[in-house]
């Protein structure tokens, strides 16, 4: 089950976050802090997978955005660290070359797709244009 | 395509200038929301981004609360909102604007409305519930996207209670012709099955419909429950099995549309979900398992692809393969494919790898082999999570040959490792290997020394108190015992010779323990050097109070007087006069007492017998010789006790806060002896020297023993079954001065790996290791090992002594406990400390049987003593039982078909329904309401209509009786025999009653059958039934009203039938439910109905009184009313609780209230504890859990509701017993009758 999804830059400062279990307000600085602490210190070379307190988190690295997704022990890691690579492709696809800024800017429509995409900790949808599909109406409805 | 968008998000950096950048033309720089995230990016400390959240949120609130702010505003409001709460700053503020952007706005604005929702509230937020109208509103719109989003935000959070509302609408959507929608119903269909499962129980078969659905989309979503309800329970699933492998096939076959393609591999997720499924399924199955072989084979075989999700893939797959029933070709295959992962150069491949041999390997250890040197690169990798996994791999295969490599490594690990969590699982790990395999002494106390020495603050405590306890019990060996505890002191000499600053804590109170309790062991290790050493740590200036505490409670043992030489006093009385001024009380004591033992040294020996057996020594646990003080001390009113978890329980509500670990491990902690909570010296239990009055004390019989239940009962695991001792113990060292013993013969050559003899041959190296840690595995080690050879298994030293003989169990385990924990050994401190947690139980053990009855004045008030269970004799014998008797010769027995045949009056129903549903309550009202009304010509009347009423009857009225027919021959004689003779006609009737009783009842335990009530017409007879979760109380009406003259004559006996018969009965302390039978139409003359009530007893009472009355009308229309009363007794209610030790142990922990009462013992002479126990098994309904020496473990349970453990040990001429019970009377009346059931034996 995954339990909480972050992006964050390099500098370590989150661009999003979503938690899927009850995690109180006041502790989510701390803890991502600590999150972004164990993956941003790892080598290119060392594995996508960390051990945090007792579940793990998956990492990924695009350009200066790191995606980190902690996960329970019972989680497939590579699953995951394909399903982050399916998330920016998704994004890549709506926002046609994604940036960073993209992300900030429309964190709204971030967070939408993500909705779409993990529901209550479990991957509900992978199909790009499915997972698109609600959005794209909003957007038209929103032009109109 | 990800390296487009790598390259991408390469440039980002340079995109962070806004002004040359051509994308953030798009992104309007002018709005709030911009100006919000520039600032954010330019924020260079926290201070400042806390003044710019301050200031943003202010803002924020003056916006959505002014009147003006359009939804639009509101929207971007709410994204300002989200990146606070984002950056840890609550914004509650906007809450509520949240709900009423949802609720108001239109597209986008509505769907950011609800996006907030779900970011700010979690799902018990009260303001939820304002969202509720909203998404009925929204679930009912023709405007699909509002539908959809509706729906998305339920199956994210909805307030529990809320879901009835809208669980319809939901429901609908599952038949919608869009495949989004019914593909998010069925989700937010599992976001209720996950918060509210009965909830949704009633649409199991829509499930079945969507996993069906023609859109994979929607046959997707429907996994997801089905995964939830198969793990909960893969029995009731089996019987799709068959569908899921189709679905695996059609998706792995590629039938999907190309859309679910993730990189050329169908659905890759959704693969994975099924062969989760799969594996649940299949496991412990083989007919299922079966079914899957071939999809499983395929999709191993399909996923050939390199590319990371298939790989993902395979995994899935291996793991199925290895959970479902095994079959040869495919293990043989995902071996394979594990063999892949391991030695791919990939490292996150070599991760997964090492993820599923840890899996595989407690099923087949020789896959492990076949990768030895790939493991034993792995654990030399640079990427700590690898050789964490290798470590945790390594655990698995573990085994009493390569453990010391393999606690090498881990020690190895442990000292570069800096994250607490990892630390204090892998020290755990290495603490539970060395106790299971450890191959000898010096080995074990040098592990378990590194072990303590590298927990630090972080150790768990039990793992101290596990190793104390180790070497305070001892193996069976007594020998074994003397030269482990010898190595241990020397071993702690030496370490606190070195002078070490800044010991852990935990360490230093392992080695002060030792010392002071073994260091007499070795003979030319003089007290006074000991103490010498000891007293210099207490100097550490960072030592905390406890530990300060373990060292004095060591030196004051080994301070014996004369022993102690000039050097030694002088060191005794410096410390003594340094701590004897302390502020803190308890090392203010206890250098009190250090001082007077040092001195006096017969008061030592008397008070700290130096290397006596432990049985020798005696607690009286019950404090019995402090009665007088106690009673006392409540009689000026002090407060009872309660004891300290319970006190901890009450700081804990009302702090909120738990401070304190949950954790249990403690042998001791809970249990009445209250001592070890704390674990420290000076919480002490007392010892018989000391406590001279005590009236229990007379007796020894090695019955020294707390009551710890727990620690007679270990936890499980904790050490098993002691092997055989091999023929050749390794050789321990047999003189006190040596150093470490070598290692033993057969294992030093083969086994220690020695990198450093030959550094140039890594490679040998490498399979040196290989064959030290990969040893033992397979049974043909000669083939597999490297360079191992077979060894016979090695002794298993730290095992625990297995209790041959009950006694020796419980006495060993029970000394040890008392007197042997480090934490209770020094005997006198703790009575400042304990004094006022006593009272109360004293207070109560000093209630004799004979002054009991204070604590029960309920008890007597209801007059007890009597004969509430006695067969009494019946007042008036009734020609009633000899008619019934007479009847039941005749009669066939009951048929169900009469009760269910007939429902037109209220008096079937109640017979049908009862039939049907036993175990259903129905309320009194029925017997308040006027019966039926009856036509009175019916009593009257001919035989077809008797064939009626027959059917009209109660289904246990047997039919004949109705029907006055010449009367067999038997019966007229046993009329005259009858009234002479009551016994045998009772005992008849017991053996009648069987047909009289409804079958679904006649399994059921009953008492006998007492009379109740009678007058010169009706005859009120009882009987109890005990049922599992109620006593049923089924009354025998039987008329008698028959003249004599007309007994045998048809017409005079109807015309004597009892009309409207009904029947109530109340009792204050039960609940009271009729089951059937109490409105009777028409009981004929010298018929027989009978009517029945379950009983409940939720508040515990030693006896209730259950009185009723029964009014019926004769036929010549006079009312009488015949008042009943019955008593029942606790002992009705009572139900054995199948328990076992283990569970009691749990459950004996989880209770706080603690009752103790002293009892008399059934035979003080035989076997008393047996005889007792059982006599009060037989008596009570209780069931004996476990019996070991002179303590037993009895439990059971207030019908289905509250259950009550006791704890029972023979001391002296009394039972002694403490009693734990959710319910807080339930021990006191309980022991009401136990302390009968044992009187009146």
């Amino acid at each position: 089950m995954i339990k909480f999804f972050l992006m964050v830059n390099k500098q370590g400062q989150t661009r999003l976050s979503k938690y899927y279990d009850n995690v109180d307000i006041n502790k989510r600085a701390a803890l991502e802090a600590d999150v972004v602490k164990g993956c941003l210190s790892r080598r290119k070379d060392e594995c996508s997978f960390v051990e945090y307190k007792d579940y793990k988190l998956v990492y990924r690295q695009y350009a200066g955005l790191y995606i980190v997704v902690g996960i329970t022990d019972t989680e497939n890691e590579l699953s995951i660290y394909e399903l982050m690579h399916n998330f920016v492709e998704v994004l890549d696809k709506y926002f046609s070359r994604v940036s960073e800024l993209d992300i900030m800017f429309n964190l709204d429509k971030v967070h939408i797709i993500l909705d779409e995409m993990i529901l209550n900790g479990h991957v509900v949808e992978t199909n790009k244009s499915r997972i698109l599909a609600p959005l794209l109406v909003l957007d038209k409805m929103a032009e109109s | 395509m990800s390296d487009v968008v790598e390259k991408t998000l390469t440039a980002l950096p340079a995109l962070l200038s806004f002004d040359s950048q051509p994308g953030a033309g798009k992104l309007s720089s002018s709005t709030k929301l911009a100006t919000l995230i520039r600032s954010i990016t330019e924020l260079t400390s926290k201070h400042e981004e806390e003044k710019l959240i301050q200031r943003e949120l202010a803002a924020i609130k003056e916006q959505v609360s002014s009147p003006n702010t359009t939804m639009r505003q509101m929207r971007e409001a709410m994204v300002r909102s989200v990146y606070c709460e984002m950056l840890g700053y609550e914004a509650d503020c906007s809450y509520i604007h949240a709900i009423k952007l949802a609720q108001q706005g239109t597209g986008l604005d509505k769907r950011v409305g609800y996006l907030a929702v779900s970011l700010f509230l979690n799902e018990n937020h009260e303001l939820l519930l304002l969202l509720v109208n909203t998404v009925l509103k929204d679930l009912q719109s023709t405007n699909l996207v509002e539908v959809c989003m509706a729906l998305t935000v339920v199956s994210q959070m909805f307030p529990k209670d809320m879901i009835p509302a809208i669980l319809p609408l939901v429901e609908d959507k599952l038949t919608h012709p869009k495949e989004m929608i019914r593909r998010k119903a069925v989700l937010a269909l599992y976001k209720f099955s996950l918060v509210a499962p009965t909830q949704v129980q009633h649409i199991h078969g829509k499930f079945r419909k969507a996993l069906c659905d023609k859109d994979p989309g929607v046959m997707a979503a429907s996994l997801h429950i089905y995964l939830q309800m198969i793990q909960e329970s893969p029995e009731g699933y089996r019987d799709l099995a068959g569908s899921f492998v189709t679905i695996l096939r059609q998706v792995v076959g590629g039938k999907l549309p190309v859309d679910f393609n993730y990189h050329n591999v169908p659905a890759p997720w959704l693969q994975i979900q099924l062969l989760r499924i799969l594996a649940l399924l299949g496991k412990d199955d083989q007919s299922t398992s079966e079914l899957m072989y071939d999809v499983l084979d395929e999709s191993l075989r399909r996923a050939e692809m390199n590319h990371n999700i298939t790989y993902a893939i395979l995994f899935e797959c291996v793991k199925a393969i290895y959970t479902i029933h095994p079959r040869a070709d495919l293990l043989e295959k995902a071996a394979k494919c594990i063999g892949n992962f391991v030695l791919s150069p990939k490292i996150n491949l070599k991760y997964l790898g090492l993820k599923a041999l840890t899996y595989v390997v407690q099923q087949d250890a020789n896959l492990a082999l076949q990768h030895q040197m790939t493991i034993i690169e792995c654990l030399d990798h640079t990427d700590l999570i690898i050789k964490r996994e290798t470590l945790e791999l390594l655990f698995r295969i573990t085994n009493s040959h390569n453990v010391r490599v393999i606690v090498e490594k881990m020690l190895g690990f442990l000292k570069g490792c800096h994250d607490d969590y990892t630390t204090i699982d892998l020290l755990a790990k290495v603490a539970e290997l060395a106790e299971k395999y450890a191959p000898d002494n010096c080995w074990f106390i040098e592990t378990m020394n590194s072990v303590l020495s590298l927990g630090s603050a972080l150790m768990p405590q039990d793992i101290p108190s596990n190793f104390l306890r180790l070497l305070a019990e001892g193996s069976d060996s007594e020998e074994d015992d003397r030269q482990l505890r010898m190595y241990a002191v020397q071993s702690y000499v030496s370490v606190l010779k070195t002078k070490p600053a800044n010991l852990p804590q935990q360490y230093l109170q392992v080695i002060s323990w030792v010392l002071g309790e073994y260091s007499h062991l070795i003979e030319d290790l003089g007290p006074s050097l000991v103490i010498d050493l000891l007293a210099r740590q207490l100097d550490q200036p960072k030592l905390t109070s406890d530990s300060r505490s373990w060292v004095l409670s060591a030196m004051a043992k080994l301070s014996a007087g004369a022993s102690l030489g000039a050097e030694g006093a002088g060191c005794v009385q410096r410390v003594t006069q340094q701590y004897s001024s302390s502020l803190d009380t308890p090392l203010r004591q206890q250098a009190l007492e250090l001082q007077l033992l040092s001195q006096d040294a017969e008061l030592h020996d008397r008070v700290l017998p130096h290397g006596a057996p432990w049985a020798s020594l005696e607690v009286d646990s019950s404090l019995s010789f402090l009665d007088g003080f106690v009673s006392e001390a409540l009689a000026k009113g002090a407060a009872p006790y309660k004891p300290p978890h319970q006190r901890q329980e009450e700081l804990r509500q009302e702090k909120a806060l738990s401070l304190e670990p949950y954790s249990l491990s403690l042998p001791l902690s809970l249990s009445s002896c209250s001592i070890a909570d704390r674990h420290s010296p000076t919480l002490l239990s007392i010892s018989s020297g000391l406590s001279g009055h005590s009236t229990e004390l007379s007796h020894r019989a090695g019955s020294l023993r707390l009551d710890g239940v727990k620690r007679v009962w270990s936890r499980d695991g904790y050490l098993p079954q002691r092997q055989e001792p091999p023929p050749e113990e390794p050789s321990a060292p047999q003189d006190t001065g040596a150093p470490a013993p070598p290692l033993s013969p057969q294992e030093g050559g083969a086994l220690t790996p020695s990198p450093a003899a030959e550094p140039s041959e890594e490679e040998r190296d490498r399979q040196q290791l290989a064959s030290s840690l990969f040893q033992g595995l397979s049974s043909s080690s000669d083939s597999t090992c490297l360079m191992g050879k077979p060894d016979p298994p090695p002794p298993q030293r730290f095992r625990k002594k297995r209790s041959t003989a009950p006694d020796s169990a419980s006495s060993s385990s029970g000394s040890s406990h008392s007197t042997r924990d480090p934490s209770n050994h020094f005997l006198y401190g703790s009575l400042s400390e304990e004094g006022p947690a006593s009272p109360l139980m004293l207070a109560q053990s000093s209630a004799t049987p004979h002054t009991h009855h204070q604590h029960h004045p309920r008890a007597h008030s209801n007059g007890t003593h009597a004969q509430h269970d006695t067969l009494v004799n019946p007042p008036a014998a009734t020609n009633g039982v000899s008619a019934e008797v007479g009847g039941h010769a005749e009669g066939p027995p009951p048929s169900l078909v009469t009760a269910n045949d007939a429902s037109s009056t209220p008096l079937r129903e109640v017979g049908g329904w009862s039939s049907l549903m036993g175990g259903m309550e129905m309320v009194v009202p029925l017997c308040s309401q006027t019966p039926p009304p009856i036509d009175s010509g019916q009593s009257s009347a001919e035989e077809e209509d008797d064939e009626e009423d027959a059917t009209s009857e109660p289904p246990t009225q047997p039919v004949p009786a109705s029907v006055p027919l010449p009367v067999p021959v038997p019966v007229p004689t046993e009329l005259n025999d009858l009234p002479v003779t009551s016994e045998p006609e009772l005992s008849d009737l017991s053996s009648g009653l069987d047909t009289m009783v409804p079958p679904e009842l006649r399994e059921l335990p009953r008492s006998e059958v007492t009379p109740l009530g009678s007058d010169q017409r009706l005859c009120v007879r009882c009987c109890r039934l005990q049922r599992e979760d109620a006593v049923i109380l089924l009354l025998l009406l039987s008329s008698t009203s028959s003249s004599p003259s007309s007994s045998s004559s048809s017409s005079s006996a109807s015309a004597a039938a009892l009309l409207d018969i009904c029947v109530e009965l109340q009792c204050q302390q039960l609940k009271v439910a009729s089951l059937r039978g109490n409105a009777i139409e028409l009981l004929p003359s010298q018929g027989s109905s009978v009517c029945w009530y379950t009983l409940l007893m939720e508040e515990p009472h030693t006896q209730v009184t259950v009185s009723g009355s029964i009014t019926y009308r004769e036929e010549a229309g006079h009312t009488h009313t015949l008042h009943l009363s019955t008593k029942l007794s606790l002992v009705d209610f009572l139900r054995p609780l199948q328990l076992s030790t283990e569970e009691y142990g749990r459950l004996w922990l989880s209770i706080s209230q603690d009752v103790k009462q002293n009892l008399q013992l059934a035979q003080p002479h035989q076997d008393p504890l047996r005889t007792s126990l059982t006599l009060l098994r037989d008596t009570l309904h209780l069931h004996i859990v476990d019996i070991i020496g002179s303590e037993g473990i009895v439990a059971c349970q207030l019908l289905k509701g509250p259950m009550c453990l006791l704890h029972c040990r023979v001391h002296g001429e009394a039972l002694a017993v403490w009693l734990r019970s959710e319910a807080p009377g339930l021990p006191d009346c309980l022991l009401y009758h136990c302390q009968r059931a044992l009187q009146e034996h």
